[in-house]
């Protein structure tokens, strides 16, 4: 389990610094210069260099750089908010985007579990077919669809909800937005769970538990779902990855100002330091929650727990 | 007690729901257990075999329909006896008062039977503290004492184990003792060793027929090795197309069977003393339950089918009090046959061997 | 527990025919004891003949409505694509400062109310009906309607599903060419091989696509040609493992070692071995990769990064019509329907497909 558990812990050190490696060498071969600005002459630009860092050898700027990165300093915005500082932008915004991210993870994953296994163990009847139609509607529609849809018919039409973020109902203006990002968490887990609880009732020991005298509640919790659980585990980090591309559509639709919302308009403005900020904060949280996930396997499992090699 | 059996299953038919179309999978099987006896029922995958065991258990599948029959079972209660009709009961009920306490099952494969997420201790546990007020404690002990029932040494340490940990034939125990740990009074094994290594086979065999004798359970094997029916059985069912086509004891099955079916199973087993160059194999598949089946099923495969095969039905001709089989070879009209002859050699060597 | 229970009633009392009575219930023919195997050999050898795995899946396929409704609605969206953006008789880049904001008008359909090129407009005094044709009196028809530069929404709907259907086609060509061999290859060779290429599989999958693309685009110019390569970076990894898997489980099998032992070349053995045997998982898992690269192109178009004006696509024209959603719906309502429904048909086309192919996974 020690082993199993460095392992993964190495491997995600690893990654990080691929990126990181990757997003340095960006910024150096980015067009332009930081300091792009003609009235600088070259005396100017060596000082801003010096004071930068810029005329150390490579790996002692790129040291500098994982450096930074760690402390969380990314630098300033070039052109959304000139010479600010991204780190404070982001600071607020980490927040709301997490926060409606984190409603949509819960909710999605909650409604999608429980779809699933009313599907599973109603196979073959009207739950299930519901079921199955949610789910393919669900993985095949892209959430600005449903973004889209809500906010005409629910916000505009209807007038029920905000239409647009508004910061004095937080709460009440998460609910569209919401929604509509975790109808592909929902789907998704709901066609997993399904596939995976039917596989499971299909089991021997399902059979065995059964010939044993169990039944009812217990049954389905303690031989059933425990078993079934585990695969939908790993399908959940992979979901949160769909739900940040989600993010960045439904965040413009709804004026949400989160990370997303705030990477598209850098994107869009060319601001090169806030896209790279931004992409490495969704690495981060996308390779830890990988490696999360694969702990929780191995803690869940007895089978990775107790095994000394992988 | 009126009389002495446990089991009764009288015209059992069980059809199958599927994308394909009905299945008739059981169609009208009679079995008689008396209290313990151990019985054998034997047969090709698709015969139906596991399917009457799962119906005696109340495990069919949600896609199955009885269409007709009874499973008549003799309820031992510590006060009481009382005849009851499985297939009547609602599945709590069978729950509650049959599966475990009364009858409980073995299955085939123990890499895939137990709950990989539970340690052997708890799902042995599971059973007592499920039916019985045992304490924790007491179903511990419990655990510990068939852990040592059926073989299993170091049984402290391995009551923490989960199943991954151990090797097939330990597992199949682990199962046993589960199936033994409320006191039934059947055990159906379906096929308990086909799984297994061979060396381990003989060993598993073995561990139920001490068992048998220990406590007087009666036993079922289903399964499609007559060496193991040779091994184990007091009386054998052969079953063909989701019927009984012949039944008898032991000695009968092996060295007067009746029934073409029953001269091919033979054949087809291997035996070390044999002269011929080649193995018999019965030829052609069984037939396709999806459809009506008119006449005696097993005569489209039978080198000795008659005109009246293809018609009707045969019935389960007595040949003795204890011996039945469902042929028209054995109706007086019919031509006599003998079995065939490297049959009649390998049954005089098998009789000499016993 | 020591109750004398009677559970499930009373005892069904059932009566068969006894032998006797069933033997004399029925009358026998003269020649009914007579030998008759003749069908003995014939019947075996039909038992044997069966329906091909192919012909199997086809009936199968064929069952299941979704599937082959989602089938027969891509094949129309096809022909659309194809012939769609000549029907109107107006270009994709077409302006008409005069004709913006046109709503949708079509010839005949017009008279019953539907598509007659009205469109009700919020205005201070409240909502009133608005019909630009007769106002401004243009005679002319706008099917879907006019976008804001006055261009034709039918027209370029169908052209952007040509760009579509266009990654579509890229898609499953990174799937069968790049994902396949990386995991054939993986999977066949072992060892070594497998360790290293495994490792950058592991890598690569824990780097978000999100940043992968976006990064990309930061550096390339937003086009259809860097499109397709942030698809090709990121779309084979799907499709290697599953290669992969199959080739493990299938190298091990008695055909694979027999043909190795005939002294076949490892090319050979992939290709003609093994490949026709999980030909049909292969097709299954290319047609869903086939919605998700559709849904990166809108994607990218959604955040600015899709094919340049003035080129249409799906996901650009969303991205356009969402801006006035709310007064012209219409504007994103055609290229967001057309959309939506390639996704769903392709996705409900490759359930059909894996249900029909691997029937047990269906059964559960």
């Amino acid at each position: 389990m020690a082993q199993y558990i460095t392992k993964r812990v190495v491997m995600a050190i690893v990654t990080i610094f691929i990126i990181l490696l990757m997003l340095f060498i960006m910024l150096r071969f980015m067009p332009g210069s930081p300091f792009n600005d003609e009235k600088l002459n070259d005396t100017q630009i060596e000082q801003l260099n010096e004071k930068y860092g810029l005329n150390k050898p490579i790996q002692v700027q790129f040291f500098n750089y994982v450096i930074n990165v760690m402390k969380g300093d990314f630098g300033v915005s070039y052109s959304i908010s000139k010479d600010s500082d991204i780190s404070v932008m982001l600071n607020t915004r980490v927040k709301v985007s997490f926060r409606i991210g984190g409603q949509a993870v819960l909710l999605g994953a909650i409604i999608g579990l429980l779809l699933g296994i009313a599907a599973a163990l109603n196979h073959n009847t009207f739950a299930d077919t519901l079921c199955t139609v949610i789910s393919v509607l669900g993985v095949s529609l892209p959430s600005y669809v449903f973004g889209l849809a809500l906010a005409y018919f629910v916000g505009f039409k209807a007038g029920w909800l905000p239409l647009l973020y508004d910061e004095k109902q937080t709460f009440l203006s998460s609910v569209m937005p919401t929604i509509a990002l975790c109808m592909f968490t929902v789907a998704t887990v709901a066609r997993f769970t399904r596939s995976e609880m039917l596989e499971v009732l299909g089991s021997e020991y399902m059979l065995l538990a059964e010939s044993k005298g169990i039944y009812g509640p217990k049954l389905i919790y303690r031989h059933a779902l425990r078993n079934a659980l585990i695969p939908i585990l790993t399908v959940l980090a992979p979901l949160v990855v769909d739900l940040m591309i989600g993010s960045l559509v439904i965040e413009k639709i709804f004026a949400i100002p989160g990370i997303g919302s705030l990477m598209v308009t850098a994107i869009q403005s060319n601001d090169y330091n806030v896209t790279i900020a931004i992409a490495f904060i969704y690495s981060a949280m996308y390779i830890f929650l990988m490696l999360i996930v694969d702990i929780l396997y191995g803690i869940i499992d007895p089978r990775i727990r107790l095994s000394n090699k992988e | 007690m009126q009389d002495n059996y446990i089991l009764r299953i009288k015209d059992l038919s069980i059809d199958f729901q599927t994308t394909a179309g009905i299945v008739h999978a059981i169609r009208g099987v009679d079995i008689d257990l008396e209290r313990g006896e151990t019985m054998a029922i034997v047969g090709e995958s698709g015969s139906g075999k596991s399917v009457t065991a799962k119906a005696i258990m109340g495990i069919l599948s949600n896609n199955a329909t009885v269409r007709s029959g009874v499973v008549e079972f003799h309820m031992d209660n510590e006060t009481s006896e009382t005849v009851v009709d499985l297939l009547k009961m609602d599945k709590k009920e069978i729950r509650q008062n049959i599966n475990g306490k009364q009858i409980a099952m073995v299955f085939q494969d123990p890499m895939t039977s137990l709950n990989p997420l539970m340690t052997i201790g708890k799902q042995i546990m599971e059973g007592v503290l499920w039916h019985y007020d045992y304490t924790k404690e007491a179903a511990y002990n419990r655990a510990l004492e068939l852990l040592e029932l059926v073989g299993i040494t170091d049984a402290k340490k391995r009551m923490k184990s989960y199943p991954h940990q151990l090797s097939g034939g330990m597992r199949q125990r682990v199962v046993i003792a589960i199936a033994l740990a409320c006191n039934p009074n059947l055990l159906i094994c379906d096929e308990p060793t086909t799984a297994l290594d061979v060396t381990i086979q003989a060993k598993i065999l073995e561990l139920i027929k001490d068992i048998q004798e220990k406590t007087g359970i009666s036993v079922i094997y289903i399964t499609h090795d007559l060496g193991v029916v040779a091994k184990v059985a007091d009386k054998v069912n052969v079953m063909y197309a989701g019927k009984i086509v012949e039944k008898g004891n032991i000695d009968e099955i092996f060295y007067e069977p009746k029934h073409p079916y029953t001269w091919a199973l033979l054949s087809a087993m291997p035996d070390l003393n044999t002269n011929d160059e080649r193995l018999y194999a019965l030829p052609g598949t069984p037939p396709n339950l999806l459809q009506e089946i008119k006449g005696d099923a097993f005569a489209p495969r039978n080198e000795y089918a008659l005109k009246i095969d293809k018609r009707l039905e045969p019935p389960m001709f007595k040949v003795s009090d204890t011996h039945f089989a469902a042929t028209w070879l054995l109706h007086p009209k019919a031509p006599k046959i003998a079995m065939p002859e490297a049959l009649q050699n390998k049954i005089q060597r098998m009789r000499e061997g016993a | 527990m020591n109750k004398a229970v009677t559970l499930g009633g009373e005892i069904a009392s059932t009566r068969k025919l006894s032998v006797e009575e069933y033997l004399d219930s029925i009358t026998f023919e003269e020649d009914d004891f007579e030998f008759d195997n003749s069908e003995f050999i014939s019947r075996i050898d039909a038992d044997y003949i069966s329906r091909s795995h192919w012909k199997d899946a086809l009936i199968r396929f064929k069952k299941n409505k979704g599937a082959v409704f989602s089938v027969i609605c891509i094949l129309v969206i096809i022909l659309f694509a194809v012939f769609g953006p000549m029907m109107s008789g107006y270009t994709y880049d077409q302006q008409d400062i005069n004709n913006q904001n046109m709503a949708p008008r079509i010839p005949v359909i017009e008279n019953t109310g539907f598509f007659d090129g009205s469109e009700k407009m919020l205005s201070s005094t409240g909502t009133k009906l608005v019909n630009k044709y007769t106002k401004d009196k243009i005679d002319i028809f706008y099917w879907f309607g006019s976008d804001s530069l006055g261009r034709d929404i039918w027209t370029r709907t169908w052209i952007g599903t040509r760009i579509s259907l266009f990654i579509a086609l890229i898609a499953v060509f990174i799937d069968m060419v790049l994902g396949l061999s990386y995991g054939l290859i993986s999977g066949y060779f072992g060892g070594r091989v497998d360790m290293v290429m495994q490792r950058i599989v592991e890598v690569v999958n824990s780097i978000p696509t999100l940043v992968v693309v976006t990064l990309l685009m930061i550096i390339l110019q937003p086009g259809l040609s860097s499109i397709i390569l942030s698809l090709i970076i990121t779309g084979w990894i799907g499709m290697s493992r599953i290669a992969r898997a199959e080739m493990l489980k299938l190298k091990e099998e008695e055909f694979v070692l027999a043909s190795r032992t005939l002294g076949a070349k490892s090319f050979r053995i992939i290709f003609k071995e093994i490949f026709p045997n999980i030909f049909g998982q292969l097709i299954t898992q290319t047609m869903f990769s086939i919605p998700h690269a559709i849904f990166t192109e809108a994607f990218l178009a959604f955040i600015g990064l899709g094919v340049p004006q003035p080129m249409a696509s799906l996901g650009s024209m969303i991205s356009d019509g969402y801006k006035n959603f709310t007064t012209h719906p219409y504007m994103i309502i055609s290229p967001l329907i057309v959309m939506a429904l390639l996704m769903l048909c392709f996705t409900m086309f490759a359930d059909g497909l894996r249900d029909a192919l691997d029937p047990k996974m269906k059964e559960g």
